[in-house]
């Protein structure tokens, strides 16, 4: 486009008004006003194309619902604390965010749930950085608040399709990877940290050989002085190519390129893809969004496929009355970009509740998902044509969970067993061929049409009849159980 | 260390060599096949036969035996022409595939006979 051009399109500007052009009749008046008389709307009827919002808030004492629903309305959107005389030089009705609805939050008295639409053209195109800074931007440190957790968020179609979603997406992956019917194998490769790079390799290497499909960098490894990120990931490769040799099957390391700086992550991810690595990794929080996006558009360029951890989640979703819940943080990666994410796995070491674990999981995958308040899921969210993302089941998990794993994540999954490989009496191989033996178990008799959460035990005594691997997996690990009470818990009723 | 086992995986030793899907299982017996050919149908995809020399098993495409068998609903018809394809190439593997049109992709594939290695 040459200069003329862009003059041209910005007198064009001049003329676009995408709304309904009202008499100019208001005066200006300094003060503070109640952001009720603006910005609660209970009427208001939600456009497909604006942006829907559900936070559940705790007010400071005194503050009556109404006031602060739209107070949150305005501190995400167009308002300020006090009128300003700019505001008559556009049409703050049209951009400003509407309260338009209040719900009791079940169980829990002190808090409620407050619905907020924002027009779309508040937010930039392609860019979820925008979007987040405005819905938990200022307004989570507002005074009048005492707590606030955003807890779900329609993004609509329209902008959906303005972002460029995972790189590759489940089919794509499939159909590179060579893998269908079944769930995926994982391995986080262990000590987290002080291996060499060569030591570490030999970790990944007896992993794939012994079955996994895909071994991974821990998230704390990025380039320290014991291990520099380019010795591992030659040497990670090597892994690899041997192992592929060796089982005939494909394989993959998940080799970190989360970095200091944007230029060193791209540094390392070029380097991945010229030495020939199918996928690399990225932690989407602690690299921040913007980070992430680019990372995407350049794996989805380089034919990189990408998984992503989700270190610092916890930090702001599990709180159940003060932060971001994960099914947010699900729609804001899936937009962002990433082939693979981290959903907790109902049974291992981590916090995660089984319904509202199987309602991200459907944000992940499905085109679209309908509301369901049993999973926690306010609003349908249309995703179109952007292609899914596959859940990660990884933390503390080992053989015995595989029946429930397998149904409660389906084939569109990997299920990641760190410790559950490492940690077998035989070594990694025997760990992995355990896990693929059981894995595969599972999958004949659910396909047979067993209730495998039933049979499990059944199914995996018989399939240790004809593995030495997964029959000592299943001594060593029988007695081993997670069962501590969820923190964040869905908002049901008391019984 | 002597209750330790080894792990017998070897680049020189071709039985080393997975393919994929139910490769880490016993071979399956034709009921249990049926089985799984009766999955394929009941999830309404399409089931098709594919089959490899052993040394070329890594390749992205094997040889398609016929066409898939689109509308069969009939888990012994299916099974019958697995037998067609395993008795015109005898050592090669064969795979049953279900072709998930829905999501474009493969529902299901599984090795269902190994070949000679």
């Amino acid at each position: 486009m040459d200069l003329n051009d862009s003059m041209n399109l910005i007198s064009e500007f001049k003329f676009f008004k995408p709304k309904e052009v009202k008499p100019m009749a208001k005066t200006y008046n300094a003060g503070v006003k109640a952001y009720r008389e603006t910005y609660w709307m209970p009427d208001y009827e939600p456009k497909d194309s604006d942006f829907l919002a559900c936070f559940k808030l705790i007010p400071q004492d005194g503050v009556p619902r109404e006031e602060l629903a739209a107070a949150v309305a305005a501190e995400s959107s167009t308002g300020t604390w006090t009128t300003v005389w700019t505001d008559l030089l556009t049409d703050l009705d049209y951009y400003k965010g509407r309260a338009y609805r209040i719900e009791d939050v079940p169980g829990d008295d002190a808090s409620f749930y407050a619905f907020i639409a924002y027009p779309i053209d508040l937010f930039e195109e392609g860019s979820v950085v925008s979007v987040m800074t405005s819905l938990v931007g200022n307004v989570f440190g507002f005074k009048a608040l005492r707590a606030c957790r955003l807890e779900d968020v329609r993004f609509p179609l329209a902008y959906v399709m303005t972002c460029g979603g995972p790189p590759h997406g489940i089919q794509v992956e499939r159909d590179k990877m060579d893998k269908y019917g079944r769930p995926m194998l994982g391995c986080t490769i262990k000590p987290k940290l002080g291996l060499s790079a060569k030591n570490y390799g030999r970790a990944v290497y007896e992993v794939l050989r012994g079955g996994l499909d895909f071994s991974k960098d821990d998230e704390n490894v990025t380039s320290q002085p014991f291990m520099r990120w380019r010795d591992r990931f030659l040497f990670c490769q090597d892994a690899i190519s041997k192992a592929e040799a060796e089982t005939g099957e494909r394989k993959g390391h998940y080799l970190n390129v989360t970095a200091g700086t944007p230029e060193e992550m791209y540094e390392r991810a070029a380097f991945a893809k010229e030495i020939g690595s199918p996928i690399i990794m990225h932690d989407y929080l602690t690299g921040g969004f913007t980070a992430n996006t680019g990372l995407a558009n350049y794996c989805r360029k380089n034919g990189l496929l990408l998984h992503i951890h989700r270190a610092m989640h916890g930090v702001i979703d599990r709180n159940p009355h003060h932060g971001i819940h994960f099914r947010v943080l699900t729609k804001a990666l899936r937009l962002s970009g990433g082939d693979h994410l981290h959903s907790g796995t109902v049974v291992g070491k981590l916090e995660g509740d089984r319904e509202a674990t199987l309602g991200w999981i459907d944000i992940m995958r499905d085109s679209f998902i309908a509301e369901d308040r049993a999973r926690g899921i306010m609003f349908d969210q249309d995703f179109g044509a952007m292609p899914g993302v596959i859940p990660v089941a990884s933390g503390g998990i080992h053989v015995w969970h595989m029946p429930a794993l397998v149904s409660i994540f389906g084939d569109d999954s990997v299920l990641q067993f760190g410790g559950g490989t490492l940690g077998h009496p035989w070594g990694n191989a025997a760990g992995a061929a355990a896990n693929r033996v059981a894995l595969e178990a599972c999958v004949q008799a659910r396909n047979e049409g067993q209730e495998i959460e039933k049979t499990g035990k059944e199914i995996l005594t018989n399939a240790a009849k004809h593995s030495p691997e997964l029959k000592i997996a299943m001594e060593t690990w029988k007695e081993i159980k997670f069962e501590f009470d969820t923190v964040d818990k869905l908002d049901v009723k008391h019984k | 260390m002597s209750e330790v086992q080894d792990y017998p995986s070897r680049i020189s030793d071709p039985k080393s060599r997975k393919a994929e899907t139910f490769s880490y299982l016993p071979a399956m017996t034709s009921e249990q096949v049926k089985a799984q050919v009766q999955y394929i149908i009941d999830k309404g995809w399409n089931p098709a036969i594919e089959h490899s020399e052993p040394e070329r098993a890594t390749d992205y495409f094997w040889y398609m035996w016929k066409l898939p068998l689109f509308g069969e609903t009939s888990a012994d018809a299916v099974l019958a022409e697995v037998q067609n394809c395993i008795k015109a190439n005898p050592n090669n593997h064969v795979r049953l595939i279900g072709y998930d049109n829905f999501s474009q992709s493969q529902g299901a594939n599984m090795l269902i006979k190994r070949g000679d290695m």
